[in-house]
């Protein structure tokens, strides 16, 4: 099964983890009573464990590069997953749709309102994702700085609700227009870039926005950050801290349900393909008759105007906001959800901001230990699906003239 | 003579102290199939990226006169995709297709310079954009029937054989309705049947009155095909006229086999 170069190889990866190992496994100090403990038996188990482990990843690897070469020679279109194939085929999908969407509607009344409140920053990372999904998924242009559109939508509601007074739902509609303003501010320079550039742009371009919020005191009011932000608003009733959740809880429902409306019609529209078209090939598709800078600007200004929307919902559902909630870790991990989840593909994208988002809070019971989970399982599903957990299909046609053929 | 469809003159590119391209002129009638010949690293692919916007010239004039009995476009300078809405299509010597997008949607991609419909009408999908879709599909259909590549409608374009990925080149500058073609070595890699399909099917299209320009290697394809050729060498003009002219012509011979 294993030839026996390959069981050195295990063999030596072994040996290198319990040197790596020694000082924190076997190595136990304790400074009151001055003794050192050696812990002898934990190389042990650090071997033993290492070289299973290793021994694993090698057999997986053998299953899928076996598999890859399989799947390149199949009709890619014809044999498709199973979890495609379940989306394409409309009664499984409605079907599909209906339970997801009931069991959305009854969650909030079944769960507490900690469950709640987690589902909530998970469907905003949703809508966050499928925003990031234009621009990346769809168009190709790696977006770093993507937290800067959430953060000026954040603020444009934060800011106008504390000198004028405006509401949320004024404030919904120009916390994404400002945000969208700002995608075409970061597209005008970025236009010619593309790749590791562009990332490097972008990145800046967050880090930029954040500063400013950081140290402009007078404009956002620094490090202190604004609170006392109004919750959204329902038909000027005052709501419980309970049913303000639930009603936000609803709110994000709806928000999603608009965008993947949205960006389902738009991704398979004229501009759509024109997007994909550039995330494809810069050249033939500019020779191809599509003009490369409007269509870069109206993908950065589209996703941008998401982030905004989603921003506002998160000033209003915190009630303070300041500038360490979009930090470049937030960038990353909403660029995260969509390559995790597939890049282009809206299931994917759902299912990526899920898991990344419920998946460190359900593994709080492995304490310290969760982030370094989550890590691993970032790997391997990178190493094992780079396409993302659920890869994205085109749309296809059917022609009347096929069936007389 | 009636007026060419593109005219060219003097056209002139230097990269750094390179002179890549000195003083081409070169004419393209309509209804024509015109080659450009010449060996490897002559200028020939430069000459068509200085013609479709992706470099500019440094000296020279490229006009473009529509069939239509418009107005001489200046093309010199222009962005690719405006040369292209202005009727001069082209398809790449390196395949560069849309690898996954399907055979189809490649197509459809060339219909964008001659259709309108934007954010709005992606998402509302008015009677308008519905409308402006079907066209968009029934033609896109149609030219893969042209091509030959029906079969293939729903497949990615990275999983097609070789020689239909050219064809699909074809079909996609075919959608943006040029009046004049470019074809960089439109054969390049096929073997003897497939050329001579192709062979047909450049006839098939310039049957419609489409002028073409072709670069290609294949002198077989060249001679059987063109109406006229011009041979350059070292970005300089060495020979132009009839195939039969070009063959017995000193100075291409001494071109392609030294002395």
């Amino acid at each position: 099964m294993f030839s026996r170069k390959e069981l050195q190889r295990c063999l030596l990866i072994s040996l290198w983890f319990v040197f790596l190992t020694f000082p924190i496994m076997v190595i136990k100090v304790d400074p009151f009573e001055r003794l050192v403990y050696w812990r002898w038996e934990n190389i042990l188990y650090v071997a033993v464990g290492s070289f299973f482990l290793s021994l694993l990843f090698r057999m997986l690897l053998r299953k899928n590069e076996g598999g890859g070469a399989e799947a390149l020679g199949a009709d890619s279109l014809e044999k498709t997953p199973i979890v495609t194939r379940i989306l394409e085929t409309p009664k499984y999908r409605n079907t599909l749709m209906l339970t997801v969407l009931t069991a959305a509607l009854v969650f909030p009344h079944i769960f507490s309102t900690y469950q709640t409140n987690i589902m909530i920053t998970a469907l905003m990372y949703v809508v966050l994702g499928l925003g990031l999904n234009i621009v990346v998924g769809l168009a190709g242009l790696l977006d770093l700085g993507f937290v800067a559109f959430y953060a000026v939508g954040a603020y444009s509601y934060a800011l106008l609700h504390l000198h004028f007074d405006i509401g949320f739902w004024i404030a919904l509609p120009i916390g994404g227009f400002l945000a969208a303003m700002f995608g075409i501010v970061l597209g005008f320079p970025v236009l010619r870039l593309r790749g590791d550039y562009l990332a490097i742009v972008t990145l800046g371009f967050g880090e930029i926005i954040r500063l400013v919020l950081e140290n402009w005191g007078d404009f956002s009011q620094g490090p202190s950050g604004i609170s006392s932000i109004a919750r959204p608003g329902f038909f000027g009733i005052e709501l419980s801290l309970n049913s303000a959740i639930i009603y936000t809880y609803y709110l994000m429902i709806i928000a999603i349900i608009i965008t993947i409306f949205v960006v389902n019609r738009l991704q398979d529209s004229r501009l759509g393909r024109a997007w994909i078209a550039l995330r494809e090939d810069e050249i033939a598709c500019q020779a191809m008759g599509i003009d490369k800078r409007k269509t870069k600007l109206v993908a950065f200004s589209l996703g941008a105007f998401w982030a905004g929307i989603v921003g506002v919902v998160f000033a209003a559902k915190t009630t303070f906001i300041n500038p360490a909630s979009f930090t470049f870790l937030e960038s990353a991990i909403i660029l995260s959800i969509v390559v995790l989840g597939g890049m282009g593909s809206i299931v994917g994208v759902i299912v990526g901001a899920f898991i990344l988002i419920l998946l460190p809070e359900y593994l709080r019971a492995l304490s310290e230990y969760r982030m370094l989970a989550f890590g691993a399982v970032l790997v391997m599903m990178m190493v094992f699906r780079p396409q993302g957990m659920i890869a994205a299909i085109r749309k296809t046609y059917t022609f009347k003239k096929d069936d007389q053929e | 003579m009636d007026t060419p469809i593109l005219e060219v003159s003097k056209m002139t590119m230097d990269f750094g102290g390179i002179r890549a391209l000195d003083k081409l002129d070169l004419e393209v009638y309509s209804g024509e199939i015109a080659a450009l010949i010449g060996p490897n690293g002559a200028g020939k692919t430069t000459f068509f990226n200085c013609l479709t916007g992706i470099y500019v010239p440094t000296r020279g004039d490229i006009f473009l006169n529509p069939p239509s009995g418009g107005k001489k476009v200046d093309l010199k300078g222009l962005l690719p995709n405006k040369v292209t809405e202005h009727g001069l299509a082209r398809t790449f010597q390196n395949i560069r297709l849309f690898p996954r997008m399907t055979v189809l949607e490649n197509v459809m991609i060339g219909r964008h310079c001659r259709t309108k419909a934007f954010i709005v009408g992606a998402i509302f999908r008015g009677p308008a954009t519905r409308k402006e879709e079907k066209e968009i599909l029934d033609m896109s259909y149609a030219i893969l029937e042209q091509v030959g590549l029906q079969k293939f409608v729903n497949e990615y374009a990275q999983n097609l054989p070789y020689g239909a990925q050219r064809r699909l080149e074809i079909a996609r500058a075919l959608a943006t309705e040029p009046s004049l073609l470019l074809l960089d070595e439109p054969a390049a890699g096929m073997n003897p049947q497939e050329t001579q399909n192709l062979d047909e099917l450049i006839r098939d299209i310039s049957k419609g009155g489409l002028a073409i320009l072709l670069i290609e290697h294949d002198m077989k394809l060249v001679m059987s095909l063109s109406d006229r050729i011009y041979v350059v060498d070292y970005g300089k003009k060495i020979a132009e006229g009839k195939p039969e002219e070009i063959r017995s012509n000193a100075d291409v011979i001494k071109a392609y086999l030294g002395e």
